[in-house]
């Protein structure tokens, strides 16, 4: 055991941790120890633990923020609802379904990625950010528009730019089902997500996040984030290597969406809002950047807190402002950390970046 | 005469826009934080203002002195509390914590006044005694501005004129400069860094009460949640116009307000929004750092 | 540093959660006395916080009101949900650990779409107040509304033009991310091209951009309109209405049953609504002795006048209330018992409230009552 590097122990602690909370909350369902508002925070909860995991790549890792995560979750979603809808006949297993959504919503969103990536890249630091912001807005704004429809003879997709179409200009047979109806969005949706795909798909986003992390892509990612200048005299490609690791984290947050989408049966596009990427940034921010099992426990808590907070009506939001500005500052500013360096002694070093 | 029109529409949101913007690029451009709770002190002035003429019975003009003294207060506290503290983490840190104020703020707000929205009266009533529109008529009645759409472009440019005279030529302002480009020399010149960011603060929630008022005279409804969507406007305009660059918010201000009312009439009001964002991009692709931002040489 | 704080949090967390489950035992030891348990959810909380809010506090009253006679009791459990699908989810889950017997809600159309979905699988009856689009009730036997449907409103509103305002150009001003508006709009613009009405603009807006509508105005005005047709809730329409003043542009405003309170905002000069015309179902001066009674109650209690909404949520409660007393159900009987029962019976009772006479119900949930055309007259609805 010795022989292995720490940061190796660290990932499998990782994910042996993932599995055995999979294993706990299997055996808790199993004996019924589990009520129903938790059951039903469990598939929600893997999709922004993926999220997390996801944005936590391109903030923690590349050190780039990113204000419009949510764009790429909702791409992923959407494309997610409309692969599993117009594939509900010939593909009759719902996992198999709930599968090829979910790559093909990562395909799609990892495309938009690459796109958006071209120009976004090119930029730096808050001006970055806020272009993420604008493509994240922009995503939103253009799924507004969109109708989609399908029937025997395939997809009928009309973008209603001018907010003069309606579902009749799919020009569908009489057997055609509409899947998007623009700000209505999609409903009806079959609702196949579980929470066994996605404990998979958190593991599968951490083998290719941590492995991404210690390849030679990560370390350069990692070399440009601490010091651009230097990296880039020693003649690492800063496009490429951004790129990718840019499009990996698109891509992975297209999967959430998919198994986010494909967990209700009414989705609209304002869902994937400015607020939703604030979301998941704070549970990124919070648990610490850069350090994937820390993205899963804060988006766990922070999932959950305003959940178990609604005993408190109107207060509950106002509470988990609160803990939010008195977790930051403790955790950030120097009279938290004296405070917290009396209350558990034995503290030491491994505080980096 | 409809472009006219239009452009008049454009300017008036833009200004509101741009008064926002310039608190926003003022604690921007000198505690170097991006501060997303700023709209919502924007709406807290709205609701004092609001509270100083329904309840209290004062007029317009009072009651804004009211919500400047409120804000200035509440901004010195918030950055007191929830920033200092913070002066050396990271700046996402900062930025989370600004994130948890906005939230506190917007819950505070809807517990004290409720969700249902209040209106606003405006500041220059729009309607004169005759039930005639105040507004100026140009072209014998075909184009009208609203006095408050005036009032407002020359707040704009007041405040734009007399902060750019601060921060060039006072002592105070040069202090402020002084922290915005190296915090550590400026304190080994004698200057205290923490009193001139509370200073910066203070006067960019002095403005931002001077918006809210103002945003409230043009948009008449006030809800708890009133700030939120002007304040990423204004961050996009102070983006645009080059952040932490004054005359650079003045100016991103106005355009974002006549690009937006431009493809609402022209392009498509679905997509107006989208039209906006994508002429940002395109503007940060040629110039990385906003219309006036300076770009910085990176030093090894 | 932060490890061990999400550590001591991860901890308190699982605590909270199985102290959970074991108020859920609590829960269905109490639903033996004589108490039925109806939960609601609607947004308390973010933009749409005026809707869920006015809903909650008239269910209270109406609940109160109930409890006070004696006999079988209500209790009763508001949840906010944000008017977001994922949070309505959550918040019908934490009602269902709670005991829910019967619902009032969701509130708002794409949350109730999202929570019906649930309820059918796990047959709780559901009565929303106010989300009116079809796709709550299509395909779900256990969900009706309270309230009019977009088409109801929509056709109705053209039908009403074409029979009694013929010749008028329409502008149409409308939100595309809302799918209450654009329901509305939907079926309004089909029914309008069927009866040939005249449409000469249609102008949109976002939730990011509901702050200005002097373009719209002006495309609107310059295309000749003279009636606009406003499928919107109030709170943009008001600034509509102030930006067209403030412009000179007088046409008639046509508004349907979101557009209701618009007179009752506090602050808001109800001359700039004189002469706007809408469909609702409820005007808060009416004088039956029922209105009045819970206009001063409401006044009373919360300090400001009702709306739309909150008659809305009013009469859920008694609806359920009879159809659970007519029907026969005791408060131990389980949620999916009391649903089948209640679903036979809401379709032969009547009811008389606050926001119709003698409504009914069909089996595909929708309530039959017309929509009343009113119109502004000096700061009150006078019928049109």
């Amino acid at each position: 055991m010795n022989k292995l590097k720490k940061h190796t122990k660290v990932d499998f602690a990782t994910y042996l941790g993932v599995i055995a909370a999979w294993g706990l909350v299997m055996l808790a369902q199993s004996q019924h120890w589990l009520g129903r508002s938790t059951m039903g925070l469990l598939v929600p909860i893997c999709c922004y633990v993926v999220m997390a995991i996801s944005l936590n790549l391109t903030v923690g890792i590349m050190g780039e923020l990113s204000l419009g995560h949510a764009g790429f979750m909702g791409v992923g979603a959407f494309t997610g609802v409309i692969v599993s809808q117009s594939l509900a006949v010939s593909v009759a297993s719902p996992t198999l379904r709930l599968v090829l959504a979910m790559v093909i919503g990562a395909v799609l969103a990892g495309i938009t990625g690459f796109l958006i990536g071209i120009p976004v890249l090119r930029l730096r630091g808050d001006y970055l950010a806020i272009v993420t912001l604008a493509f994240g807005e922009i995503i939103k704004e253009l799924i507004t528009c969109l109708i989609v429809g399908h029937d025997e003879n395939g997809l009928h997709i009309v973008f209603n730019y001018n907010g003069l179409k309606g579902a009749d200009d799919l020009n569908m047979t009489p057997a055609g089902k509409i899947i998007i109806k623009g700000a209505q969005g999609a409903t009806g949706t079959e609702t196949i997500a579980t929470f066994t795909a996605g404990v998979i798909l958190i593991l599968v986003a951490l083998v290719i996040v941590l492995n991404l992390i210690h390849s030679r892509t990560g370390r350069a990612v990692m070399a440009l984030r601490d010091n651009r200048i230097a990296a880039e005299s020693v003649g690492i490609p800063v496009t490429r290597y951004k790129m990718t690791a840019f499009v990996i984290s698109a891509a992975i947050a297209g999967s959430a969406g998919a198994l986010y989408g494909l967990n209700y049966s009414n989705l609209v596009a304002s869902k994937f809002d400015f607020n939703t990427s604030i979301l998941v940034l704070v549970f990124v921010v919070l648990g610490g950047l850069g350090n994937m099992w820390g993205s899963i426990i804060a988006a766990v808590v922070l999932y959950v807190l305003p959940e178990e907070l609604r005993a408190l009506g109107n207060l509950r939001m106002l509470i988990y402002a609160v803990v939010l500005i008195a977790v930051m500052l403790g955790t950030n500013s120097a009279g938290g950390r004296a405070l917290f360096a009396k209350l558990i002694p034995h503290r030491k070093k491994r505080e980096e970046v | 005469m409809g472009f006219l029109s239009y452009l008049i529409s454009g300017i008036s949101l833009g200004s509101v826009y741009a008064i926002i913007a310039l608190g926003y690029t003022m604690v921007y451009g000198i505690a170097k934080m991006l501060n997303f709770a700023h709209g919502d002190v924007i709406m807290i002035g709205g609701y004092m203002s609001f509270c100083g003429m329904m309840y209290l019975g004062v007029n317009g003009w009072l009651a804004l002195a009211l919500a400047m003294v409120v804000c200035t207060v509440l901004g010195i506290l918030i950055e007191g509390l929830a920033y200092r503290p913070l002066r050396q983490a990271a700046s996402l840190a900062v930025l989370i914590t600004a994130i948890g104020v906005s939230y506190f703020l917007q819950n505070s707000a809807l517990l004290i006044f409720g969700a249902t929205p209040k209106v606003y009266q405006p500041l220059i009533p729009l309607m004169n005694a005759a039930g005639e529109p105040n507004a100026l008529k140009l072209f014998g009645g075909q184009l009208s501005i609203s006095y408050i759409s005036l009032f407002t472009m020359l707040s704009c440019i007041v405040i734009m004129i007399a902060l750019t005279w601060f921060t060039g030529h006072t002592k105070l302002g040069k202090a402020m400069r002084a922290c915005s480009e190296d915090k550590d020399a400026a304190r080994l010149m004698g200057i205290s860094v923490d009193k001139t960011i509370s200073l910066t603060f203070a006067i960019g929630s002095a403005l931002a009460a001077v918006a809210g008022v103002l945003l409230c005279s043009f948009n008449p409804t006030l809800m708890p949640t009133t700030g939120s969507m002007p304040g990423i406007r204004a961050f996009t305009a102070a983006v645009f116009g080059g952040i932490g660059s004054i005359p650079g918010a003045l100016l991103g201000g106005l355009l974002i307000g006549i690009i937006e009312a431009m493809a609402k009439a022209y392009i498509s009001t679905q997509l107006a929004n989208s039209v906006v964002f994508a002429v940002l991009i395109v503007v940060l692709l040629v110039r990385p750092a906003g219309l006036l931002g300076k770009r910085m040489t990176e030093k090894v | 540093m932060k490890k061990t704080l999400a550590i001591v949090l991860a901890v308190i967390m699982c605590v909270a959660l199985f102290t959970g489950c074991t108020e859920k035992t609590d829960g269905n030891d109490t639903a033996k006395n004589n108490t039925f348990k109806i939960g609601a959810s609607g947004p308390l909380t973010g933009d749409a916080a005026i809707y869920g809010t006015a809903v909650m506090n008239a269910a209270k009253i109406a609940v109160d009101e109930i409890n006070a006679k004696g006999g079988y009791q209500i209790e009763f459990n508001p949840q906010d949900d944000e008017a977001d699908g994922e949070k309505a989810v959550n918040a019908y889950n934490t009602l269902i650990d709670w005991g829910m017997q019967v619902m009032c809600g969701p509130v708002t159309t794409g949350s109730a779409i999202a929570a019906s979905a649930e309820a059918y699988k796990g047959r709780v009856f559901c009565l929303t107040p106010s989300a009116s689009s079809t796709d709550v009730t299509a395909n779900k036997d256990n969900m009706f509304q309270l309230c009019f449907t977009d088409p109801n409103q929509g056709t109705g509103a053209a039908t009403y033009m074409s029979e009694n305002m013929p010749g008028h150009k329409i502008a149409v001003i409308y939100r595309n991310d809302d799918a209450y508006s654009q329901g509305i709009r939907d079926t309004f613009y089909a029914e309008a091209q069927a009866k040939g009405l005249d449409i000469v603009y249609e102008g949109t807006f976002t939730k990011d951009t509901q702050t200005d509508f002097s373009v719209q105005l002006t495309a609107a005005q310059a295309a000749g309109a003279d009636l606009m047709f406003l499928p919107i809730y109030y709170q943009p329409a008001s600034v509509i209405l102030t930006q067209a003043k403030a412009m000179n542009y007088a046409p008639t405003f046509f508004g349907v049953d979101g557009m209701d309170g618009i007179l009752t905002m506090e602050g808001f000069d109800t001359s700039l609504a004189e002469g706007v015309m809408l469909l609702t179902p409820f005007a808060a001066d009416a004088d039956d002795e029922m209105t009045k009674a819970f206009v001063a109650e409401y006044e009373k209690r919360y300090g400001e006048t009702p709306n739309q909404f909150a008659a809305d949520g009013y009469d859920v409660i008694y609806v359920l209330y009879n159809a659970l007393l007519d029907s026969g159900c005791t408060p131990d009987m389980s949620a999916s018992e009391i649903c089948e029962k209640l679903i036979a019976q809401i379709q032969t009772m009547s009811y008389d409230g606050l926001t119709g006479k003698a409504m009914t119900w069909g089996s595909n949930g929708e309530v039959s009552k017309m929509p009343v055309a009113v119109v502004i007259k000096d700061g009150v609805y006078v019928s049109a």
